[in-house]
């Protein structure tokens, strides 16, 4: 199959295409709107639905319309908009309703930068709206990712009935990189839960609300079923150089190929140095986490926050290691060369 | 105000409901039991029942799918256009039923009615105006009276502190794209049937595809107006109507213009694959020797073409079965004229996209070339653009080329593509890629097409220029 030269955001809408995806709706916001830009342009050429929303808080009842009518459905936002959508996100995840969100996370709290972070971790992962719920939240490196998780996403989303968020930040977005896009269209079945308006799905009820303290317990209890089977099943990283490595990076998107760059730097230099990146956010890779803690390696953290992730690597690895941040924010991104003399400087330090 | 039979489109026994199962949850003298049972007979006279999809709002009628026998959405407070848009853009032929309150409506949701009126989405809205918040036991809503008692205005609403009500049938009929807009009341047996002949036109319409339509409802609510169900209608013949006047405010039916369907054709799976994959042709070139990756920064201002000549260089990468990343400068200021990009070239995976040590400098103008010239690697590479360009490097461990790049461009008149000299000037002068692949690759890069033969004679008036001057006698000689 010939690669295509393509930038994260467009390669996202390709991926949702040949994922069978048939309604975007969207809502501008930097670094996220050139998806619905792509989007605009593909959809609506190939006879599909864009649709541009008021704001994003339509932009997700769109969504839980389109998706309750059996649609495999989409958007595309940042921080600030994911953060409006977050009541609907709860809607969703309470109705169970399969739906695919991208967050191409910029600087925060408030208006920010729009410069890269990863500070919307918290949000995503634990939820962003209120009650017991997850959404899975993939975290791709590259423009190829971008394309892979976003067309797989579909087919979880309907598998799990859960939302599922790419959480890519604004350098996965904008790098330009041969994808190779496939060639078979994933279009996805009826569901037997959805309306298509029509007589065999009349009976068919979409909503959240359960009256009984008893009823709304059961549903809450299935809920959470369904995130420890998407634990057991879903769960991805890769692990790179970390068979006989002393020190491990934990990181994820466009840190993890920082990180990446800093290994092979490292591994010249004498250090035995290694990655863990993760794919998954939700289910966290806590096994893989704790395997290397066990070894009692030194891992370190790199992260575009305030420490959001390592709070998962901490937990995971049950303080059975030493385990260090090398934190940024605010836009700011770490060079090879920072992680490189950081890790350098921070072996030196436990060696004596 | 039993005054209509039932339907066959409400169930017989809500077993949907918990507890009594043979009743409503409305108060005795509440207008949405009667009002529920008119949309029901209206969906069974138009046969409509296996397409119709019934959205509850959040408030007293938050319920309604214990009742209706249709397909049932419950939504969130005041969104229901909004999801009522997600359905019908995915079934056009279903007939939904947006039934909204007028906290919810008004309120909260006044954003998205607004809009889904504005586009005209193929819907019927019912909105029950009963000027308070009736689940959440009797607050002031939008479209209490004045100087109406509430819970949140013990002492009467005032204009100058709440504001005053909102008419939500005229701000709808404001509005250009609706097709039906009608203000009724269930306050007597008169405006009864009155109200049951809009609720029949206002789903008819969305069945005929007439575009949308807006039913507001004076509607009791005894219980939180403190009043019997006899003083409610009155309150409403009495005093809401001095206010909300009950009339059709738009009607489009006579015109009949079925709202058309304009957008493209669905495409099958190879069409979509072809519109995916673009026109591109496989290629792919001998690869040529590059030991290690290799970073070419191109840096100028906006208009010099930078990012399309990074992606001119990466497409001719990638033919040549190199791994490729391109990354722009990003952020506000590419809005205030300065532009690059960064393209890293290697025959293995390339990990971070982010090197801030250039291979290779093409500096299109003053100001790029003093923020990047001592950026760039030792032994590295530094190609100017001569004609905007006389400064000195100061540097003698780099090698340094010069080339007239945007004046061969405006001769050739193709200002924007003074980057394709810049980026042939590299092909000829190193081996990241040749020139035979980036002339290959110039039609997948371009995005005028039409300019594709005054770009390929621009490519050989460069590589021309630089054979001659730097490769025919010395090949290291410095501008």
């Amino acid at each position: 199959m010939q690669k295509r030269l393509v930038k994260g955001n467009e390669a996202a809408v390709l991926g949702a295409l040949m994922g069978g995806c048939t309604h975007f709706f969207g809502y501008p916001i930097t670094p996220a709107s050139e998806i619905a830009h792509a989007a605009a342009y593909y959809f609506t050429k190939a006879g599909r639905t864009f649709l541009q929303a008021e704001s994003e808080v339509s932009v997700i009842n769109m969504l839980y319309g389109a998706s309750s009518a059996g649609a495999r459905v989409m958007s595309a936002s940042s921080g600030p908009g994911i953060a409006l959508m977050g009541e609907g996100l709860s809607y969703l995840a309470g109705s169970r309703l399969p739906c695919v969100l991208i967050d191409m996370q910029r600087a925060g709290p408030g208006l920010g930068n729009i410069w890269p972070e990863q500070s919307d971790y918290n949000m995503v992962v634990k939820g962003g709206g209120h009650g017991n719920y997850k959404n899975i939240v993939l975290s791709p490196d590259g423009a190829q990712e971008m394309f892979d998780f976003t067309r797989a996403a579909f087919s979880y989303a309907d598998e799990y009935r859960m939302s599922v968020i790419i959480l890519g930040d604004a350098y996965i977005g904008q790098i330009m990189e041969p994808v190779d896009i496939g060639s078979t269209v994933d279009h996805g079945k009826r569901k037997d839960w959805a309306l298509y308006a029509d007589e065999e799905s009349r009976e068919n009820l979409i909503t959240s609300i359960f009256m009984k303290p008893s009823s709304q317990g059961q549903h809450n209890r299935e809920l959470q079923q369904t995130y420890r089977r998407v634990e057991k099943e879903l769960v991805d990283w890769e692990e790179i150089e970390t068979e006989d490595a002393s020190v491990i990076f934990i990181a994820y998107g466009i840190v993890s190929r920082i990180c990446r760059s800093a290994v092979a730097l490292l591994r010249k230099a004498g250090l035995r140095a290694g990655l863990l990146r993760l794919k998954t956010l939700f289910p966290f890779p806590s096994e893989a986490v704790l395997n290397h803690a066990k070894r009692k390696v030194t891992i370190i953290v790199v992260e575009l926050s305030n420490g959001q992730m390592c709070q998962d690597v901490r937990a995971a690895a049950q303080y059975s290691t030493r385990i260090i941040e090398l934190l940024k924010m605010g836009g700011e991104i770490p060079s090879v060369e920072e992680v490189v003399s950081f890790t350098q400087k921070t072996v030196l330090r436990s060696a004596h | 105000m039993n005054t209509i039979e039932t339907s066959s489109v409400l169930y017989t026994h809500y077993e949907r409901k918990e507890g009594n199962q043979q009743t409503t949850h409305y108060c005795p003298g509440c207008g949405h039991g009667v009002i529920q049972k008119m949309i029901a007979s209206a969906i069974e006279e138009l046969g409509v029942q296996n397409r119709a999809i019934f959205l509850s709002p959040v408030g007293c009628s938050v319920f309604s799918y214990y009742y209706y026998d249709t397909g049932n959405i419950q939504c969130s407070h005041g969104r229901a256009p909004a999801v009522g848009t997600g359905v019908k853009r995915v079934l056009p032929d279903s007939v939904v039923v947006c039934y909204q309150g007028d906290g919810d409506l008004a309120g909260i949701g006044m954003t998205e009615i607004i809009h889904a009126a504005n586009r005209g989405e193929q819907l019927t809205v019912f909105f029950i105006n009963n000027a308070t918040y009736g689940m959440t036991g009797g607050q002031m809503a939008p479209t209490t009276l004045l100087h109406e008692k509430t819970l949140t205005t013990p002492f009467g609403r005032e204009s100058e502190r709440d504001g005053k009500p909102l008419a939500m049938a005229e701000v709808i009929a404001s509005l250009d794209a609706p097709a039906y807009v009608r203000r009724c009341a269930v306050s007597s047996t008169k405006e009864l049937l009155r109200t049951r002949e809009a609720v029949r036109i206002g789903l008819k319409n969305q069945v005929d595809k007439l575009g949308f339509s807006f039913i507001e409802i004076l509607s009791p609510c005894p219980t939180n107006w403190k009043m019997s169900a006899v003083e409610s209608r009155n309150h409403i013949e009495q005093v809401m109507k001095q206010f909300y006047p009950l009339k059709t405010f738009v009607d489009k039916r006579p015109e009949n213009v079925c709202i058309k369907n304009n957008s493209f054709p669905l495409m099958n799976d190879d069409e979509l694959l072809s519109l995916l994959t673009g026109d591109l042709t496989a290629r792919s070139f001998e690869s040529p020797v590059i030991d290690s990756p290799k970073t070419i920064t191109i840096a100028g201002f906006g208009g010099q073409g930078i990012l399309s000549g990074g992606t001119l260089l990466a497409n001719s990468a990638m033919a040549h079965g190199l791994d490729v990343s391109w990354l722009p400068s990003y952020g506000p200021e590419m809005r205030g004229g300065k532009a690059s990009v960064t393209v890293i070239v290697s025959d293995s995976s390339i990990p971070s996209p982010l090197d801030e040590k250039p291979d290779f400098l093409l500096a299109m103008n003053g100001p790029s070339l003093q923020y990047y010239k001592d950026k760039v690697k030792t032994g590295g590479t530094i190609i100017v653009n001569s004609t905007l360009v006389d400064d000195e490097i100061g540097r003698d461990d780099v090698n340094v080329y010069g080339i007239p790049a945007t004046a061969m461009a405006q001769e050739a008149l193709i200002p924007s593509a003074a980057s394709v000299v810049m980026v042939t000037s590299l092909a000829v002068l190193s081996e990241v890629v040749s020139v035979f692949s980036l002339k290959e690759s110039l039609n997948a890069s371009l995005k005028r097409r039409e300019l594709l033969d005054a770009n390929m004679d621009l490519m050989k008036t460069a590589e021309n220029y630089i054979t001659s001057n730097f490769l025919v006698n010395n090949y290291n000689k410095k501008v």
